[in-house]
């Protein structure tokens, strides 16, 4: 079992929703997120007073998925964030140790789908 | 000179100046957080430039006396308009009462036009175009319709407070604004979600308040036809809002106040001109058949046509300020307003003409005027901001600043 955590722009989150979708991904979890990476932040102006390097609004996805489903989790969400500008985002793959869902208490690989 | 009339005249100008406000967050909670400021500040900045116009020569090219497209420099700078009595446009008010009081709907008309072009316009492009739709399109109609030697006045249409000059006109401004400039980025002929539904709420709650000026205020003296312009302004608003409510209930299962706060503002709409020639009961009608009419416009026709009037300029305020003037020329009776006239119903078929006569000549140059500016507007600066930015939001691309933060 994997959890991929990707960081993504905003306005990409729908497209990239119906790509999970067509690969039959269909459990997601997503939160708001402040960051930046190369492309730096935002200029605010306030009152007159400049602020630099704001940080950027962006979306997170968690997804638990079980190792055959790894590959076309990330595909689709290349397929769906990637424009090929900066500030495109991140995908991280790390190892997932358990999971259970609490309705019914099942343990492991059964509990993420 | 009546102290009575010329109180309630100041009272409506502060009235109706709050519409333009509450406007803003009508239309701010609908759009994407990203881009709620800059629809605050569209409206305030109109706000700030048209009353600077209207002083300098709006109100004179909409109200100076005279039989041509407009009526000319003469009152430039208020020029002649003075503190006395100007009887042919209100007989018991300081004239410069008068002038004021039109300011606040010069101002509201090009406002009511963001709502189409929400999301995507440069706001520089924004500033350009809004200076030349008031001067070559709202003071020209305001002149035909209102003013002194204005020829659709001399041909006899009603338009109590503005269903043809403000709304019909701003309706057509937006859908020819909204064609011009395309679709939002992503825009997939369905409604993007509203950021802030309770903001759209309160904006509907100052619109409703604030219509109490706009319409009632248009008697021009503190009587009983502005009484019964009130009284059928809050009838129409609750029709309207109900019926809508009702749709929705048999259409999609549940009653939204989203749909009610639009219902509210599109019987608002259509009552603006037929105020103070129409009873209670007419005013029943007329806002039961705008909720239907533009609830088939918004919900059915658009997402068909598949242009994005991102607010509905056009579906609410086009279309309920046509069904509102013709109305007018069905449901206007001398028993109400003995200086009006009888509309179909009763017994004069010939109103009804002369209000859809008006309604064409509006829709027709407000709609090609309209095209010509903003493609002028276009060349000139670029109406649409690029695409990056449109991404970003027009808050920070725009403005420079954020409505929200998110930590802390």
């Amino acid at each position: 079992m994997k959890l991929i955590i990707a960081i993504i722009k905003p306005d990409r989150l729908e497209a990239i929703k119906q790509e999970l979708y067509a690969a039959e991904v269909n459990l997601i979890t997503v939160s708001e997120v402040l960051g930046h990476g190369r492309q730096m932040g935002t200029t605010e102006v306030y009152r007159g007073v400049k602020e630099m390097g704001n940080l950027l609004r962006k979306v997170q996805i968690l997804i638990g998925v079980n190792d055959n489903f790894v590959e076309r989790t990330i595909t689709a969400i290349l397929k769906g964030g990637q424009t090929g500008e900066i500030g495109d985002g991140k995908i991280f793959v790390l190892p997932l140790e358990e999971c259970i869902r609490i309705r019914t208490e099942e343990h492991g690989p059964e509990a993420i789908g | 000179m009546n102290t009575g009339d010329t109180a309630w005249v100041l009272m409506s100008t502060g009235l109706v100046m709050l519409m333009t406000p509450g406007l803003a967050f009508f239309y701010g909670g609908m759009v994407r957080r990203k881009n709620v400021l800059g629809i605050l500040m569209q409206c305030f900045i109109i706000l700030c430039v048209l009353s600077i116009q209207w002083v300098l020569f709006g109100y004179s090219l909409a109200f100076a006396p005279g039989k041509g497209f407009w009526g000319g420099f003469s009152w430039a700078g208020l020029c002649g308009v003075g503190l006395d009595v100007y009887k042919d446009y209100a007989p018991t008010i300081p004239h410069q009462a008068f002038m004021i009081f039109q300011a606040m709907f010069a101002v509201i008309t090009p406002a009511l036009i963001i709502g189409a072009f929400a999301e995507r316009m440069k706001f520089s492009a924004f500033l350009l175009f809004t200076i030349l739709w008031a001067t070559f399109v709202y003071d020209p109609i305001a002149h035909w319709v209102w003013g002194v030697g204005g020829w659709l006045k001399d041909l006899g249409a009603l338009d109590f407070a503005g269903g043809t000059v403000v709304h019909i006109n701003a309706g057509m401004g937006a859908l020819a604004a909204a064609l011009l400039l395309g679709k939002r980025k992503g825009y997939q002929n369905k409604p993007i979600p509203p950021h802030n539904l309770p903001h759209v709420v309160l904006g509907t709650a100052l619109l409703w308040f604030g219509w109490f000026g706009f319409n009632a205020g248009s008697a021009l003296a503190a009587n009983g036809l502005a009484v019964s312009a009130f009284v059928v302004t809050n009838t129409a608003a609750a029709t309207a809002g109900l019926t809508w409510a009702l749709i929705e209930w048999i259409h999609n299962g549940k009653p939204t106040i989203f749909g009610t706060a639009t219902g509210v503002v599109a019987g608002l709409v259509a009552i603006t001109p037929a105020a103070g020639f129409v009873g209670p009961l007419s005013a029943i009608v007329i806002g039961v058949f705008v909720s239907i009419f533009c609830y088939l416009m918004v919900a059915l026709v658009k997402p068909a046509l598949g242009y994005d009037d991102s607010l509905d300029a056009f579906g609410v305020h086009g279309i309920g300020g046509i069904w509102g003037a013709l109305a007018t020329g069905l449901f206007a009776t001398k028993v109400i307003n003995p200086d009006g006239a009888n509309g179909l119903f009763f017994g004069n078929p010939r109103q009804l003409l002369v209000q859809a006569a008006a309604v064409a000549v509006t829709i027709v140059y407000s709609f090609v005027a309209t095209l010509i500016i903003a493609k002028v507007v276009d060349w000139v600066v670029g109406l649409r901001v690029g695409e990056k930015d449109e991404i970003m939001g027009l808050d920070l691309t725009q403005h420079n600043e954020n409505a929200y933060t998110l930590l802390e």
